[in-house]
């Protein structure tokens, strides 16, 4: 083990040419230097300090940093900040309208189907978009929008029941979960299925 | 006990909405100035003695801070004081492709990737042992020079009662053996850490960690520094599984580049990595036979268990211990022997994964109940009904069983499935299989000998009304501080969300020991219970004096406390607790939980008590396409006793969780190595290790049954292990429904279908197990044969 001490020259020396980006992300421009080679994960991440973005594997694989790239479910991990200059960029921490968070925010904290909460954020952006195409999915719907993203806390059950029940608040907003979601069957008035 | 108010209710968790806004704080989300990025490198050699380690061209490279080796943190650790045989980095000797090796903290993370690359190590080949039988066989080279003897870790033998004369008044005897494939946590998030020492000398980490407490300890002992200068702080773990629950490697690196570099440093691992780290299920290989009367009960039963543990020790000692421990607290069992071993290989280490040592010997047990069921004639749910362990009993191990609801949980999937009607009615192909378990709610012993509580909690009252509740405790998911906040606002009469937690963090909280054996409801739960009640008292002493009554007339509910002959006379929480701090100064209150003492007294005796045991039933419906061997699993019937539901939405959850992680385990999860290509990982990834996703998962039917332990906080069970044990037997069974196979090996994939439809004995799954010189077993009388040891 040796020390460094002249660290303040070295890092300097070890910055790579960086890359001036303007992303439009959650409604604002925000502008950026920073190596060209970094994943938009790692520029939200890193450079936005947005790290409401999450990462399970950085390789295209677990769906964790699911972001909306054009309105549309995008892995962060998969695509460079450069390829995304001057496209609309909305992450978890836009999805909210100001302090009310949008109904799949209230509805995934309502039915517990944020557990750890870790892969929450991208499932709720491959969830909004969703909702943004078929404002009324069925289970198959919701299965298929989400199959890119894995969970391994909540078996996903929650997270299907959460996504219909935003999807009937959207509608109507006095709409309630099923007492089923919410107690099992051993309460629930109609008895078992 | 009066109506509960809080506990009982779905509340949303109180951090609920901070999870779905991606404003919680997780490890890889502490981001501090001037910090450091960490890179490990680790053995690309499953076993390899190190010749030398060059890391000059590494120390040259702009930007690299420092560089670290084996010789910079030479004091070994584990979780187990039994097993103290890790090395922050290997110092001689690597044991798996995946072992540190060395160290690197740069200014950014390329220049710390590049920097790791330019690392040389010479390494001398050695042998390798990759398998339960080759470890058996090979003696040397030994991985270790500790343990029973070659590469034996560790060998149990103890024996309950007489299991020969048991067999001798059998009317049948069953002997099979069954193989439990390994399997790893994955929890989505990556481990990562964060280290930061002040310029007074104080070490921070912030870890994703199960356990800051033993964190906390292993730093100690291996940077030699006093434990009141570091503090730990668990972040909300973004699932942990059991994987977060040992100290490791790249927490105690970067505490100890940032003791060197006088800056923050972090790591954060590499999907891969965690596939390396592991600490997962046990591959075991088991052999059980039984004796049964023709009314099925159960005349002896000898359990024989060998783990693979990989390369290092863990848990294993514990988790050897578990593949041996609940067999009896379902079904009596008479007389009872458990052998069982524990091997070192050339693979990650294995350690605890939900459920703990075992669901592997559940799924022996339920699947050969199964067999039991049919040559006698009897209906595997009627089979089982009849036999269950009596509320209150001492099993032939010693064991104490509280509430025991398995019995109404077995009624429950009964009938929600309609199982009469199925079971061996079903078309060729549709198939419909049952299967139980338990598990402990809590470990009856602490990891470390000690005589202090496993929990602590402390409240503080502000004069505003709000309360904060300190506790070591970490949320993983579970949802372990709504728990917290619900049973603190019951007791208080509360709002749970007027209820700060501070979670987790060795300088603030009272240890809590870690969210591991699913001990933290019952035992967190009794230490808050004590530390609000504790509260009240004071509360009631000042309010009886403000409103001239008794203290025993004095109540608390939603946010008022009244006078229960007159409610109309009341304060204010908030008066309340003015009138208290005016009479007794500032309101603290602490309370604290210590398990019952074990009733066993034997050696082994430290693994399989517990407070209280949860209990489940699973019924699962599918279909198998005998030209294909592909198994749908249509539907899964879940009923677990938990006691009582402190928050059913979260009880369902997990349950919901546990049937999914159990599926993945049943159906397709393997940790397995190539043996001849360097031992490396078969599918290190996410995309080919496969686990279920939206599309795989199947309706979960969920029946909570509520039978309260006299042990429990509000008669409060486990829920977040138990539901996950019945899920790979009842598919195992589920399938034989279906199709007349026996698949004795999980995971159950197509192939062994296939190879059990082809095969003439219509099954799958190991034919022996090797032949071992197995201990003279500890030979304890059972409870009903009077004396005790």
């Amino acid at each position: 083990m040796k020390r460094r001490r002249r660290g303040a020259l070295r890092e300097r020396v070890s910055r790579k040419g960086a890359a001036h980006l303007r992303l439009l992300v959650n409604g604002a421009v925000q502008e950026v230097a920073c190596a060209p080679h970094k994943t938009l994960l790692e520029v939200l991440r890193e450079d936005l300090r947005l790290t409401g973005t999450k990462h399970g594997c950085e390789l295209g694989e677990c769906g964790t940093c699911t972001v909306l790239l054009d309105g549309r479910p995008q892995l962060s991990c998969l695509v460079l900040g450069l390829e995304c200059e001057g496209r609309p960029i909305v992450t978890v921490e836009g999805l909210a309208d100001g302090p009310r968070p949008h109904p799949l925010q209230i509805t995934f904290a309502e039915l517990g189907a944020a557990q750890c909460g870790y892969c929450t954020p991208g499932i709720l952006c491959a969830a909004k978009d969703l909702l943004d195409r078929h404002p009324d999915p069925t289970r198959d719907q919701i299965r298929e929008a989400l199959s890119g993203n894995l969970c391994r806390c909540t078996g996903y059950i929650k997270i299907f029941e959460a996504v219909e029940l935003a999807a009937r608040r959207l509608k109507d907003p006095s709409a309630r979960p099923a007492p089923a979601s919410l107690h099992g069957w051993s309460r629930a008035p109609e008895g078992a299925p | 006990m009066s109506a509960l108010r809080v506990v009982g209710r779905p509340l949303r968790k109180v951090d609920g909405l901070s999870k779905c806004a991606g404003a919680t704080i997780y490890a890889d989300d502490v981001m501090l100035p001037r910090m450091l990025a960490c890179k490990i490198l680790r053995s690309h050699r499953p076993h390899a003695r190190i010749r030398g380690i060059d890391t000059s061209k590494a120390e040259s490279m702009p930007g690299v801070f420092a560089v670290l080796t084996g010789r910079d943190l030479p004091i070994p650790f584990g979780i187990l004081p039994v097993s103290q045989d890790e090395h922050a980095l290997c110092p001689d000797r690597v044991r798996f492709v995946g072992d540190p090796v060395a160290a690197v903290a740069a200014v950014d993370e390329d220049t710390a990737f590049e920097a790791m690359n330019a690392i040389r190590v010479a390494y001398e080949p050695l042998d390798t042992v990759m398998s339960i039988e080759e470890a058996l066989e090979k003696p040397a080279p030994r991985l270790h020079e500790y343990g029973e003897s070659g590469n034996v870790h560790k060998k149990v033998a103890l024996e309950f009662g007489d299991v020969e004369r048991g067999f001798r008044e059998a009317d049948a005897i069953f002997e099979d053996t069954f193989f439990y494939e390994g399997s790893t946590h994955l929890p989505m998030e990556q481990h990562a850490a964060v280290a930061q020492v002040d310029p007074d000398g104080r070490l921070t980490v912030w870890s994703s960690t199960q356990t800051p407490h033993y964190v906390h300890r292993a730093l100690a002992k291996v940077l030699e520094m006093p434990p009141a200068r570091i503090r730990v702080i668990a972040c909300p773990n973004g699932g942990g599984f059991g994987g977060k629950s040992d100290p490791f490697s790249h927490e105690i690196v970067v505490a100890k580049l940032a003791l060197l570099t006088g800056r923050p440093v972090k790591v954060t691992l590499t999907r891969e990595e965690v596939f390396y780290c592991h600490r997962g299920r046990h591959p075991v290989l088991m052999q059980v036979k039984t004796g049964v009367r023709q009314d099925g009960s159960i005349t002896a039963m000898r359990f024989r268990s060998y783990l693979d543990g990989g390369a290092y020790g863990s848990y294993g000692v514990a988790s050897t211990y578990y593949t041996g421990a609940l067999q009896t607290v379902t079904y009596p069992i008479a007389n009872y022997r458990f052998e069982g071993l524990r091997v070192f290989t050339n693979k990650p280490p294995c350690g605890p994964k939900r459920g703990h040592g075992t669901p592997q010997p559940r799924f022996a047990l339920e699947v050969q109940m199964d067999r039991i069921a049919e040559r006698l004639e009897i209906d595997p749910a009627e089979l089982r009904l009849r036999h269950l362990v009596p509320p209150g009993s001492l099993t032939a191990n010693y064991l104490r069983i509280g509430s025991m609801g398995l019995g109404a949980c077995i009624e429950r999937v009964v009938s929600g499935s309609v199982w009469k009607e199925k079971f061996r009615r079903l078309p060729r192909g549709k198939g419909i299989g049952l299967a139980c378990s338990s598990y402990i709610c809590g470990a009856g012993l602490p990891i470390y000998w000690n005589a202090m509580p496993h929990t602590g909690v402390q409240l503080k009252l502000d004069r505003g009304g709000g309360v904060t509740v300190y506790c070591g405790e970490i949320d993983i998911g579970q949802g372990s501080d709504t728990v917290l906040a619900q049973v603190v606002a019951e007791v208080l009469g509360i709002d749970p969300y007027d209820i700060r937690i501070v979670y987790g963090d060795t300088d603030l909280t009272p240890v809590d020991l870690g969210s591991y054996s699913s001990r933290v409801t019952l035992m967190m739960g009794h230490a808050a219970i004590q530390a609000a009640e504790r509260a009240r008292d004071l509360l009631a002493r000042a309010a009886g004096e403000k409103l001239g009554i008794g203290v025993e007339r004095v109540a608390f509910a939603e946010g008022r406390v009244f006078d229960v002959e007159d409610p109309s006379r009341d304060l204010s929480f908030a008066e309340a607790v003015q009138e208290a701090e005016a009479r007794f100064g500032t309101i603290g209150t602490v309370g604290s939980y210590t398990p019952p003492a074990s009733e066993g007294r034997y050696k082994g005796a430290g693994v399989g008590p517990s407070p209280a045991y949860s209990y489940s039933a699973a019924v699962v419906e599918l279909d198998v396409d005998p030209r294909t061997g592909w198994i749908r699993v249509e539907r899964v019937h879940l009923a677990h006793d938990v006691g009582r539901c402190i928050n059913p939405v979260l009880v369902v959850g997990q349950v919901e969780g546990s049937v999914y992680m159990g599926l993945g385990e049943a159906l397709m999860e393997e940790q397995a190595f190539r043996a001849n290509r360097g031992a490396v990982h078969r599918m290190p990834s996410m995309l080919e290790y496969k686990s279920p996703t939206t599309m795989e998962m199947p309706e979960v039917v969920t029946y909570l049954v509520e039978d309260p332990d006299p042990r429990g906080p509000f008669g409060a069970k486990e829920v977040g292990q138990g539901p996950l044990l019945p899920i790979a037997p009842a598919v195992a069974n589920a399938v034989y429904d279906a199709v007349g196979v026996r698949i004795d090996e999980v995971p159950i994939t197509p192939e062994k279908v296939l190879k059990a439809l082809e095969s003439p004995g219509r099954r799958w799954g190991p034919k022996a197990v090797p032949k071992v010189a197995w201990l003279d077993p500890i030979r304890v009388p059972a409870p009903w044969e009077g004396e005790r040891r």
